[in-house]
């Protein structure tokens, strides 16, 4: 680090090839603590359970397949799959439909109370979600809605994080076409729905990612109001497995490593759009 | 939305709507059209508005009214006034737990700075791999945490668990982490701690990456090193999004649940674990009481305690925030 400030060009070049190769070996260790357990899975995946059991543990997985079909005999997986799948699609749905039109009201329309009802919305996002709980499974329960899909959708339909979210984006956005938009004679409905929402896209698309992740991820409320094994999602289904079946580890390994392999791919897919979603909520208002 | 027909039907609604005050000095615009623009914002927030009314703030008072209650075996609940109140400061589950979650807390704000460091070290100008290595700390956020979990229970295992293996390595008989009384709770923050990192990440790269390159460019001309920026420019800059990142993590840390409930087990199979008071969460807590056991009145007194327990730690973290972080 002394040597940068002399021989200028050639010596602060040289000092950060070197001082990379301190990084690299930093980076290199930790991304294989982030990296091995997930190995780990994948290798125990493929052993069966007195492979997996034995010491010292070999560390090439054996070509155990079966234990990934094993996963559809222990639960309702295909099933599960399916009501993860509609639960994190019908969420986002209700989300993309609702929370930028909100969104867009709060931040160009003017209207008495705007204010206050903003900080209603906003109040909502400071509370905990376990005190809504209680409350959702009662109307769940009263509308006869336990161990359903609908259940396990409409109540996270509705996001303040995501109103909060956009409302931000559509302040950054320029006013001119909108303007003119409405010297055009387009009403609010429609100078939203073919000005403002496409150029809040990338917006949107950080919202939904964001919804997707953590609906197909989420625990507490499908574990509460879906009991029935074939109403159960992927978390709660696995989540209820790890009880019964402590020892097989090869299998839960397989059945873990299925239930997070889309969004895995998800990830994969829309990396971009995952960290901006991240990065977006770390930007404050 | 109940109107779909365009713009036609706002004006019109708004001709026989009563005009709300008188017309603003200043604002030129037909009394018309401005109230059809607030009627438009109306139906705007409206079905997000209901939705979060219904499913959201309704609830939240009435959680707060059934902390005062009592339920039944065969539903129903009666008011019993502060009941749930006075048993909740005695009763010993209810304190082990928050202790624990207190101290998971803490033990969880270790990978802020983690994260500091490993952001301060990607951002580093030509670096090779740094998608790659972005990738691979991000992985665990997006992956299911009961997965996570369940992987982590695996590798924690006493006698065939990747960590004890490697440990043996180096001579050292690993306890049994999650189902040892002495470790479960450190055991547990680890694995917080390693899936947070790559969210905590992403946001302090942001952070770094709206410092002016110029700062640096004029530290390096005054002779400052890669440490020394670090420590002058990067962190005291950083301290907003640090405040941010320490107040979310403070508020998800006292919520934990997911990990917590894999790991540690709940109800029946919690109580085969002999460490499971010692890593016992206030959600989990709830959880039992309100759907386990039933006692829904007594649970919602334990969520109330939770907020307020989140409110206090949030108003105390802006408080001192003054001592700390640097805005502009």
């Amino acid at each position: 680090m002394a040597e940068v400030g002399r021989a200028y060009e050639g010596g602060r070049a040289r000092s950060r090839r070197r001082s990379h190769v301190g990084v690299h070996a930093i980076l290199i260790p930790a991304s294989l603590v982030m990296i091995a357990p997930f190995l780990w899975q994948i290798v125990t995946s493929l052993k069966t359970l007195s492979s997996a059991t034995r010491v010292p543990p070999s560390l090439l997985p054996e070509g155990r397949w079966d234990n990934y079909g094993r996963m559809f005999d222990l639960l309702p997986f295909s099933d599960q799959f399916l009501n993860t799948a509609l639960m994190a699609a019908g969420r986002t749905a209700g989300q993309i439909l609702l929370c930028p039109l909100a969104a867009y009201a709060f931040a160009r329309l003017r209207f008495p109370g705007r204010s206050v009802l903003f900080g209603l919305f906003l109040s909502v996002l400071m509370v905990p979600p376990q005190l809504f709980v209680l409350p959702q499974y009662e109307i769940t329960a009263s509308l006869g809605w336990l161990n359903s899909v609908q259940a396990l959708i409409v109540p996270g339909m509705f996001s303040a994080f995501g109103v909060f979210l956009l409302r931000q984006f559509f302040l950054g956005l320029p006013r001119e076409l909108e303007e003119a938009a409405r010297l055009d004679g387009a009403g609010p409905l429609r100078t939203y729905w073919y000005v403002m929402l496409p150029l809040a896209r990338p917006g949107v698309i950080a919202m939904s990612v964001l919804a997707l992740l953590w609906s197909w991820n989420d625990l507490f409320w499908p574990l509460v109001v879906n009991t029935d094994p074939e109403k159960m999602t992927l978390s709660a289904g696995l989540a209820a497995l790890q009880g019964q079946f402590q020892t097989d580890y090869p299998v839960l390994m397989a059945g873990s490593l299925l239930a997070s392999l889309p969004v895995i791919a998800a990830f994969a897919l829309l990396q971009r759009q995952f960290i901006q979603g991240i990065a977006h909520t770390g930007v404050k208002g | 939305m109940t109107s779909t027909d365009g713009q036609e039907s706002g004006p019109r609604r708004a001709g026989s709507a009563p005009a709300s005050g008188g017309t603003r000095p200043g604002g030129r615009r037909p009394r018309r059209d401005r109230v059809s623009e607030a009627l438009w914002g109306y139906a705007f927030i409206a079905p997000a508005g209901l939705g979060l009314a219904v499913f959201h703030l309704w609830p939240v008072l009435q959680t707060g009214y059934f902390s005062f209650t009592q339920w039944g075996v065969f539903g129903g609940h009666t008011w019993t006034g502060l009941d749930n109140y006075h048993r909740l400061l005695t009763d010993p589950e209810v304190a082990r737990s928050l202790v624990n979650t207190l101290a998971y807390t803490a033990l969880g704000l270790v990978g802020i700075p983690l994260a500091i460091v490993f952001a301060a070290l990607l951002n580093r100008e030509g670096l090779r791999g740094t998608g790659v290595y972005r990738t691979l700390f991000f992985l665990p956020v997006v992956t299911m945490p009961v997965a996570v979990a369940m992987v982590w229970r695996w590798l924690y295992n006493g006698e065939y668990g990747l960590v004890n293996h490697v440990l043996a390595l180096v001579g050292i008989d690993g306890p049994h982490w999650i189902a040892d009384p002495d470790t479960a709770l450190f055991a547990l923050a680890a694995v917080g701690v390693w899936s947070g990192l790559g969210y905590n990440l992403i946001i302090f790269l942001a952070g770094i990456q709206a410092i002016p390159k110029e700062f640096y460019d004029a530290a390096a001309i005054d002779g400052a090193g890669p440490v020394r920026q670090f420590f002058r420019i990067t962190l005291p800059l950083l301290s907003p999004t640090a405040f941010f990142v320490s107040v979310i993590s403070v508020i998800g840390s006292l919520q934990l649940f997911d990990l917590v409930y894999v790991l540690a087990g709940s109800g029946l199979t919690g109580r085969a674990n002999p460490a499971f008071p010692r890593i016992q969460t206030v959600v989990q807590l709830f959880y039992d009481r309100a759907f386990l056991t039933d006692d829904r009145g007594y649970a919602a007194a334990i969520v109330m305690m939770l907020l307020v327990i989140i409110v206090a730690l949030t108003a105390l973290q802006f408080r001192m925030q003054k001592r700390w972080v640097h805005y502009g």
